[in-house]
């Protein structure tokens, strides 16, 4: 390969940057939307699910709307990667897309019925799906796809169905009920809110329990990964990723047994925030895992920047305003039963 | 029939079609009446009646209604480039997929960050923050539909850039941006966003006052959509003339597709407009039609006969003119009847109000126009469905207009694959539909809750006691 200039490194690589910051939001805030989501299917009383429902009921379009700034700036900024990954991942980004739609007209729809429970059990399956396409999606990063030299795809289209992704998919819906269940103790009161403290503490360790799978079955079953995390300098934020993340968890359960009502969301945060960082570094340069690299799928450097100029700046102001509205929404949900 | 469920081009064809003819029902009605509700809070606001209130409640039921359908529906059209069609996306994304980052991020997101604050913000925020949020989120709807017409009018008219070896080449995103169909079909789309959703809002109003149902209550929705319908009606046929005689200009296959035109008509002859017919595109020629002489050549170029020539259908060979010239004869004729007809009925209308025929007392009097109305309701939605199948039926072969085909923009992907998401979105789609318009009827037929409490913070005249309990049952949360 020739040599890159300066520039058509630099700017594929803070393309990936601002991609990831929107993938890392709305895993996190969509997290804890379709965790709720599928929290809803256990809780017992309508009342219980109304509480959880109106807990979103302001926040869960913007939040879905980072999928969707996700998925427009990927196609214009690495076209190659936005057609290649999609065409690949078929299956599981329909299952995700019915899910995301049944969810977000389950809203609307229970909000005008007699019949709400219907409408629940449409929102927690519809959450379901979304997270398990979602979890399907992540394991076939891990997984990688396979492309022809050009970088098309050139796989079968049950490539993605594999048990580690099995396992990787249950972990990512394990970690949306954790983040779900933290969000919950922040937003409610009562009895409700202890439930969620049970919830957490489970949610807690299954997550562990697939986390640690995935971070050791990764080198072990894939010599690329080895070969590149066990070389430095990756090899000390490899080395050191998974400490912070312990201490974290370990925090994580301490808020969770002392009942704390604002830590445990922010400890899961973090957790979030070391997973996306460690996987952000594993799969950089590339972004059609295991060969395609951010160079080779990018847009030319004039549409990079074109966007950059438009999109980079409209980045603090989308996140003021979504600030903003959390601010506004703050507090406890109470039902005033009328 | 086999054919079509082996071949993956025709099965994301229909995909892609179905998608976005379910999709585009809901967002045009949160696009217009957004505006709608902008001016109602206004009018709130500067008069502090509180009829405008509760039709801002009111109304914004509807709205959220549409408006989650909407997003949902949007989610497949915002993946479905790359899952359908990577090709095509790899090979426009430079541009193509810039515009919908810039739809994303400038548009929806701020849509739906304030709706949050427009549906359950009242008493939350002050009155004027509400109407800013109010304001943002129909900012943000109007937007999107500009980026959405700039992509949509580059497929039709490509400009700012070449194809090389296969792949769009930006040379000025400007010009780009700014292509030849863009300034048009976007006032176009505006317009009928906006018509469309007055015409909703007055066929509903129009409902309420032939039951005698708050009769004075919905004749002020009724005026308030009056005064604008009377400048975007006639607009809205102006701006769509301007649209047809680009294509003329531009895209002249589609022209002859619209008007079912076979043959050529040279420079110097007076052209006929065909009114009715029965395109066949095996014989190529209309089995039957009725014309009216020279109509056309006016139509075109406000002359008796044409300065330049109409070509027919024939003047391409079959693998590159649009197909189902019928579809595309009869949308075009449909949209256009619509479009007449209500501009006809707010003429109409207006001038009753001007004879003093729309007061509360006497507007029950005026039973067929309030019919007339209620007919018209749903008419905007079709169309605007038609007049997208001109648009997208009638650019076919091309994906983008002379430079890229339909069928080298597929994902190669196994036939059984696509038909499972086809059938899947289309069994879901079904059902949205009828349980949106089961759930629609049913809050029209609630009606109004006019013992909504004001919003506390709101300065008020009248001597109205703060809120005290909460709004349609439902939960709502304390400040901590």
């Amino acid at each position: 390969m020739e040599p890159l200039e300066p520039l058509q490194q630099f700017l594929p690589q803070v393309w990936f940057f601002i991609l990831g910051l929107f993938l890392f939001l709305y895993v996190l805030l969509d997290g804890f939307d379709l965790g709720v989501g599928i929290l809803s299917l256990t809780a017992s009383t309508e009342e219980r699910r109304s509480i959880l429902m109106t807990s979103l009921g302001n926040v869960w379009d913007a939040n879905e709307t980072w999928l969707v700034l996700m998925g427009g700036s990927l196609f214009g900024a690495f076209p190659l990667a936005y057609a290649t990954i999609l065409n690949a991942l078929y299956l599981p980004a329909v299952i995700m897309v019915v899910g995301l739609i049944l969810r977000a007209v389950s809203f609307e729809f229970r909000e005008n019925a007699d019949n709400k429970l219907v409408w629940n059990i449409t929102f927690g399956v519809g959450s379901f799906l979304a997270a398990l396409g979602q979890g399907f999606a992540l394991g076939s990063v891990f997984e990688g796809i396979t492309v022809d030299p050009l970088g098309h795809f050139a796989g079968g289209i049950w490539d993605w169905l594999t048990w580690r992704s099995v396992i990787v998919a249950l972990t990512l819906i394990q970690s949306y009920v954790l983040i779900g269940s933290t969000y919950l103790i922040l937003k409610t009161t009562g009895d409700l809110q202890k439930i969620h403290y049970k919830t957490a503490i489970i949610a807690t360790w299954t997550t562990l329990a697939g986390a640690l799978f995935i971070t050791v079955s990764t080198p072990l079953m894939s010599e690329q990964a080895r070969s590149q995390l066990f070389t430095a300098p990756l090899i000390y934020i490899f080395g050191l990723i998974p400490i912070l993340a312990v201490i974290c968890v370990i925090l994580l359960l301490r808020s969770l047994y002392q009942r704390r009502e604002n830590s445990p969301l922010v400890y899961t945060f973090l957790v979030f925030c070391l997973s996306f960082i460690g996987l952000g570094f594993m799969i950089f340069p590339n972004i059609i895992p295991p060969s395609i690299t951010i160079y080779q799928a990018a847009a030319a450097s004039s549409s990079l920047v074109f966007m950059l100029t438009f999109i980079g700046f409209l980045i603090p102001i989308v996140l003021f305003y979504n600030i903003y509205n959390y601010i506004v929404f703050r507090g406890k949900i109470v039902n005033e039963g009328e | 029939m086999t054919d079509f469920f082996s071949n993956t081009v025709a099965l994301s064809r229909t995909q892609f079609a179905l998608t976005a003819i379910f999709h585009m029902l809901w967002p045009v009605l949160t696009t217009g009446m957004g505006i709608y509700l902008v001016i109602i809070e206004g009018l709130w606001l500067k008069t502090r009646n509180i009829d405008y209130y509760h039709h801002a409640r009111f109304w914004s039921k509807l709205y959220v209604l549409n408006f989650g359908i909407g997003v949902a529906s949007g989610l497949p059209m915002a993946f479905q480039f790359g899952l359908n069609w990577a090709p095509f996306s790899e090979a426009v994304g430079d541009f193509f997929g810039t515009i919908l980052g810039f739809e994303g991020t400038m548009a929806f997101m701020l849509e739906a960050s304030f709706l949050g604050i427009m549906l359950f913000g009242w008493g939350r925020v002050p009155a004027v923050i509400h109407w800013i949020a109010t304001i943002l989120v129909a900012f943000g709807a109007n937007l999107s539909t500009f980026w959405i017409l700039s992509a949509n009018s580059w497929l039709q008219t490509p400009a700012g850039g070449e194809f090389i070896n296969g792949k769009f080449v930006v040379a000025d995103y400007f010009q780009a941006i700014a292509n030849p169909f863009m300034v048009n079909s976007f006032l176009h789309m505006f317009f009928a966003t906006l018509e469309t959703s007055l015409f909703v809002i007055g066929g509903i109003s129009a409902w309420y006052i032939i039951n005698q149902r708050h009769q004075a209550f919905f004749s002020r929705s009724l005026k308030v959509i009056l005064v604008v319908a009377l400048a975007v009606a006639p607009l809205q046929i102006f701006v769509g003339h301007l649209s047809a005689e680009q294509v003329y200009q531009y895209q002249p296959a589609k022209l002859a597709a619209m008007e079912a035109q076979w043959e050529t008509i040279p420079a110097g002859q007076a052209a006929d407009w065909s009114l009715m017919a029965i395109p066949n595109d095996q014989a190529e020629q209309n089995t039957w039609e009725i014309k009216i002489p020279g109509a056309l050549s006016y139509i075109l170029e406000l002359k008796p006969t044409l300065d330049q020539p109409v070509q027919g259908l024939k003047a391409w060979e079959p693998e590159n003119r649009p197909h189902m010239v019928g579809l595309i004869y009869y949308s075009f004729r449909i949209m256009v009847a619509i479009g007449l007809f209500l501009a006809g009925l707010v003429l109409t209308t207006v001038i009753q109000w001007l004879r003093g025929k729309m007061t509360p007392e006497a507007i029950a009097q005026q039973k067929w126009l309030m019919r007339a109305w209620l007919f018209a309701g749903p008419l905007g939605y079709l169309a605007v469905e038609a007049g997208w199948i001109v648009r997208c039926v009638g650019r076919q072969p091309w994906i983008v207009y002379g430079e890229l085909r339909t069928v080298d923009s597929a994902s190669n992907l196994p036939p059984g694959e696509i038909l499972f998401s086809l059938v899947g979105l289309t069994s879901m789609y079904t059902v949205f539909f009828f349980a949106a318009l089961y759930f629609g009827s049913r809050i029209i037929r609630k009606g109004p809750n006019l013992e909504l409490p004001l919003p506390f913070n709101v300065l008020q005249p009248l001597d109205i006691e703060p809120a005290q309990h909460t709004p349609n049952r439902r939960p709502t949360e304390a400040q901590q």
